[in-house]
């Protein structure tokens, strides 16, 4: 009997900020540091430069998972852009939670430059966590399935 | 009240003060009220109608009609006032062009809340001093208005205008003890597979009329995102669980912080879904979190969402907090 590997792997999307994040995805590289292949980074200039209709959009075509990293408060190569997020992503996770998606497909996380290893930390562990979820059902787009 | 305000509009209107008045008429049915614009004095005298059904609110109308020459009467209720207060701050409405008069509210009602009550076959509603004459294809019933007041008039905010040149009736007050948010705490007390379940009823019958945007006060913009046809979202006929999600979030999300909770969504529903509730989550939201914040309260007002403070909380609240299986 043919083996099948029906193993779940998720697709994640994280919004990555130019400045902070970004780098700190390219020092986890440099150091060799492992995190998983499912994560697509999309690379924006500030972490308030996600709209939520991106992250709706994202769940919409087939992610898994959303997640956007951004400089530590205080530390915006904008100044404020962080703080605009942060309030806006904590309004509209609330309000996914209140719609009774799982809020856990979602998550707002700091990761400077120099955070290579906290990146990869944050993705190995929010990769697990959407795995443990299993597929994105209800925010789907059935139109947009294959 | 109307023959005070017919007074006061065909005055202004004939001393040239005014060039125009924004009020309200008769629509198809005697109990379906339509907001109107008159320009001259008969109409005002053989049209312009206010009683307890008058529930649509004005102000937004005024995104257009201040543009125009000359000034515009608008008469506001104090859930009309919050909305127009909110226009002027976010410059959509030109203030100068405008004579806003405030008007006493008791609460308001509609025919669909009436039927709710069980009275089938209106033909036509009358009101004396408070009280609804009913004549429907069975009989007339008289109801006072207290009973049958609509949810959002039950849960009144507050009955203090916060823009008015002028005012027919007595000022009130902002009600404190207000349980508007009383729904939305219990939706959120539900397990989030009831909260899907209980949404996905709801909103699945959202038909995408659009009503609840194009009535919205806050909804001004001149190109709006769900205009855009290749956004896969832009009507009903590719029907999808996800595409009414995503309208719907968005569309409160595009008016948190500005929306006043004028509860106008809701009643433009054709399909009765309980949009306020959306709205008023982020309401709530912002009021735990950032303290409290009522949109058009203060001409100038800053919304919490274009403002910050270094203590915000992060996202994780909302992680801790939540429904029972979250304990």
């Amino acid at each position: 009997m043919q083996m099948v590997n029906k193993e779940f792997k998720p697709k994640i999307v994280a919004f990555c900020c130019n400045w902070c994040s970004y780098a700190g995805a390219d020092l986890a590289g440099t150091n060799r540091l492992q995190y998983p292949a499912e994560v697509k980074i999309i690379r924006v200039p500030c972490s308030c430069r996600v709209n939520p209709m991106f992250i709706l959009r994202a769940f919409q075509r087939g992610a898994d998972g959303v997640i956007i990293c951004g400089c530590h408060p205080g530390d915006c190569h904008y100044t404020t852009g962080n703080y605009y997020a942060r309030r806006r992503m904590t309004l509209l996770f609330s309000m996914l939670d209140f719609l009774g998606i799982e809020k856990e497909r979602t998550r707002l996380e700091w990761v400077s430059a120099a955070e290579g290893q906290k990146f990869a930390s944050t993705m190995n562990d929010f990769v697990k966590t959407v795995t443990e979820l299993g597929e994105n059902k209800r925010l789907e787009d059935l139109r947009c399935k294959k | 009240m109307q023959e005070m305000m017919k007074k006061k509009a065909i005055e202004l209107l004939q001393s040239g003060e005014v060039a125009r008045v924004l009020g309200w008429k008769k629509g198809e049915f005697d109990y379906d009220i339509t907001p109107a614009v008159f320009e001259s004095a008969e109409e005002i005298e053989n049209e312009f109608i206010y009683n307890s059904l008058c529930s649509p609110n004005l102000s937004k109308y005024l995104v257009k009609e201040s543009r125009k020459e000359g000034k515009t009467l608008i008469f506001l209720k104090p859930c009309d006032s919050y909305s127009l207060s909110q226009l002027i701050t976010e410059h959509r409405v030109i203030r100068e062009n405008v004579y806003a008069v405030g008007i006493e509210c008791y609460g308001k009602t509609d025919a669909d809340t009436i039927k709710e009550k069980g009275i089938k076959g209106i033909t036509k509603i009358t009101e004396n001093d408070g009280v609804l004459n009913i004549e429907t294809l069975y009989g007339t019933e008289k109801i006072p208005v207290y009973e049958v007041l609509r949810e959002r008039c039950v849960n009144c905010k507050s009955k203090k205008h916060p823009v008015y040149d002028e005012l027919i009736g007595e000022e009130g007050e902002t009600v404190d003890d207000c349980e508007r948010f009383d729904e939305v705490a219990k939706i959120e007390a539900m397990t989030p597979e009831e909260r899907f379940a209980f949404f996905r009823n709801e909103l699945s019958r959202c038909i995408r009329c659009n009503a609840c945007r194009n009535v919205c006060p806050a909804c001004t913009c001149e190109k709006c995102v769900f205009d855009n046809d290749a956004s896969g979202i832009a009507q009903k006929a590719a029907s999808d669980s996800f595409e009414e999600n995503m309208f719907h979030i968005i569309r409160a999300f595009h008016v948190a912080g500005r929306c006043t909770d004028c509860g106008e969504c809701s009643r433009v529903c054709p399909q009765n879904i309980p949009l306020h509730l959306l709205n008023r989550k982020f309401i709530k939201d912002i009021n735990e979190l950032y303290g409290n914040y009522q949109a058009g309260e203060n001409i100038g007002n800053r919304s919490p969402l274009t403002d910050y403070t270094q203590s915000d909380a992060e996202p994780n609240i909302v992680y801790e907090r939540g429904g029972k299986d979250n304990a």
